[in-house]
């Protein structure tokens, strides 16, 4: 519809009034404080905080072990997500449920959860520990917890898109003699890959950011297992505002250019659905 | 489908049930039991003991009033937010839309920072409030604008896409009938939306009474007055007193457990609903 449409329900003066209030003075104000903030250091400023050692391993660590948690949550996602649609089951429903414990567990009792099991002296850390793995303390650690943060994102995103997809598209394929992995490579994964990229940007984001479930099993040794939110704790306690501030600067950038692309991707995929429609 | 068939895709259906119990159980609900173990490990006495030390309960309360004054004030703001972008269009409706989703993109950690920046001693606000001596920065105040932010976007997030679907029609019906404003809200347009508003309050709820990170950098750790549950877990933690750390993180446990059940109820009705909508 293209002509202006008058408006005939009532409250939009009230309900947008209070929106932007609240909008303003609870998000964008704080926002903006960070920003002015970064803005006084310079950009020379914030490359001499960003270029430090200690801040470099911190996103290097950071961005590998979110990168690492994010490919295996794809794996165990679309696993999961393929059981819970496709598969039969007595415990379906429960197991649908149990999906979204990541999300409600605050983030604090996970991280002590994670660190009990897979320490050196408790029962998996200790078993690891005799094949030579050690990974509470670890970055292998810091993955870990980001594969438990991470996992619903990837199982609630591809769930959806598989249970709307076709399955006359499989038996066409099958009737032309696909064997059911080529099928399953050709005409299913295909399908479900804006999906899977959509799982796996928002796992990846969350990883990045990710504090509590995090630095409890983490180490937080500085150049070897520091992650990029707690050196901005770190920076604080040393009432280095400047530090803190470029760090989450670029931090905040590269989560928003993970909503960018998520964005981004699913326009695309919009318009190539109206396009086939 | 011949006999062989059928007999191959039970087989893989065996398989498939087989990983994904392993993965969900593995992941996800080991983590939960430990924290169960753990907390009754030394017996239920220890337990009960733990959940009520006077910090604990300090803890407990002012994580509960953090969340009586967070979670209606979110939830009058996701209402309005849904109201205005779902039943009208307007310029700037998108941008709107993507700035109400903004919290989930901020890292927690970000989260406290912006109002250490905002209200700390070196902040914009901060001479301007010690002149008048006020504390927001390391006191209360400071914990609810972090968790206020953090979940921001829970209430607006459900009931956006779901009014969007329903619409104006019944609205501008009951207007036409000689409804009021305030009438068409309550009878028409609330029923409609109950179980998703239900659905975005338990999130929200879940999340203001567990925020660690945001809540962690403003609230400066001072025992029995600022620490919220999940702090007071981690102090305890941090004091090797394990135990005591793990039953107080069992509370926040069972709170989990009681949302993803509300969760899967409301969900349920939210299905029902919309498939009598469906058939009507």
């Amino acid at each position: 519809m293209t002509f202006k449409q008058k408006r005939v329900l009532p409250g939009f003066g009230l309900a947008l009034g209070t929106t932007v209030t609240a909008l303003s003075l609870l998000v964008l104000l704080p926002l903006a404080a960070l920003v002015a903030r970064s803005g006084e250091l310079g950009l020379a400023g914030m490359v001499r905080v960003l270029a430090q050692p200690r801040v470099l391993a911190a996103f290097r660590v950071t961005f590998l072990t979110a990168l690492c948690a994010a490919l295996i949550n794809v794996v165990l996602g679309v696993t999961v997500a393929w059981f819970l649609v496709r598969g039969r089951c007595p415990f379906k429903r429960l197991i649908d449920a149990v999906v979204d414990l990541p999300f409600a567990l605050p983030t604090a009792v996970s991280g002590i959860a994670l660190t009990a099991l897979l320490a050196p002296d408790a029962a998996i850390g200790r078993a690891l520990g005799r094949l030579g793995l050690q990974v509470a303390f670890t970055p292998a650690g810091i993955t870990a917890a980001m594969v438990f943060i991470g996992l619903p994102f990837v199982v609630r995103s591809v769930q959806p898109a598989l249970a709307d997809l076709n399955r006359e598209l499989e038996e066409a394929a099958a009737s032309l003699g696909a064997s059911r992995w080529q099928s399953l490579l050709r005409v299913v994964l295909p399908l479900l890959a804006p999906a899977i990229l959509s799982g796996f940007t928002l796992a990846f984001a969350r990883a990045l950011g990710e504090y509590g479930s995090v630095v409890f099993i983490a180490g937080n040794m500085p150049m070897k297992s520091e992650i990029v939110s707690l050196l901005i704790i770190t920076k604080l306690e040393q009432f280095d505002y400047a530090g803190a501030t470029a760090i989450a600067v670029a931090l905040l950038a590269l989560s928003l250019l993970c909503i960018l692309t998520i964005n981004a991707l699913q326009a695309t995929v919009g318009r190539a659905e109206r396009r086939v429609s | 489908m011949n006999g062989e068939e059928r007999q191959a895709l039970s087989w893989g259906n065996l398989a498939l049930s087989v990983t994904a119990v392993a993965i969900v159980g593995t992941v996800i609900v080991l983590p939960l039991l430990v924290v169960l173990k753990e907390a009754f490990a030394a017996g239920f006495g220890v337990w009960a003991a733990s959940v009520t030390d006077p910090d604990a309960r300090a803890a407990v309360a002012l994580t509960l009033g953090v969340t009586v004054v967070v979670v209606p004030l979110n939830t009058l703001f996701g209402v309005a937010a849904a109201w205005a972008i779902a039943k009208f269009r307007f310029t700037g409706r998108s941008l709107l839309l993507s700035l109400v989703d903004l919290p989930f993109a901020v890292s927690p950690v970000v989260a406290g920072l912006i109002f250490i920046l905002l209200f700390g001693r070196h902040g914009w606000l901060g001479g301007w409030l010690d002149a008048r001596d006020v504390q927001v920065v390391f006191a209360v105040p400071g914990v609810l604008l972090a968790t206020l932010f953090v979940t921001f976007p829970f209430v607006a997030r459900e009931l956006i896409p779901l009014m969007t679907e329903q619409g104006t029609e019944e609205e501008e019906a009951a207007l036409s009938l000689g409804a009021t404003g305030w009438q068409t809200f309550r009878r028409v347009t609330l029923p409609n939306i109950k179980w998703g508003l239900l659905y975005g309050i338990i999130l929200c709820n879940a999340r203001a009474m567990g925020e660690f990170g945001a809540v962690s950098v403003v609230s400066g750790h001072i025992r029995g007055e600022t620490n919220t549950l999940p702090l007071h877990v981690e102090v305890l933690y941090n004091e090797y007193r394990f135990t005591a750390a793990f039953a107080c993180a069992s509370l926040l446990a069972g709170l989990a457990m009681v949302t993803l059940i509300v969760k899967t109820v409301v969900e349920r009705q939210a299905a029902r609903q919309t498939a009598r909508g469906g058939e009507t």
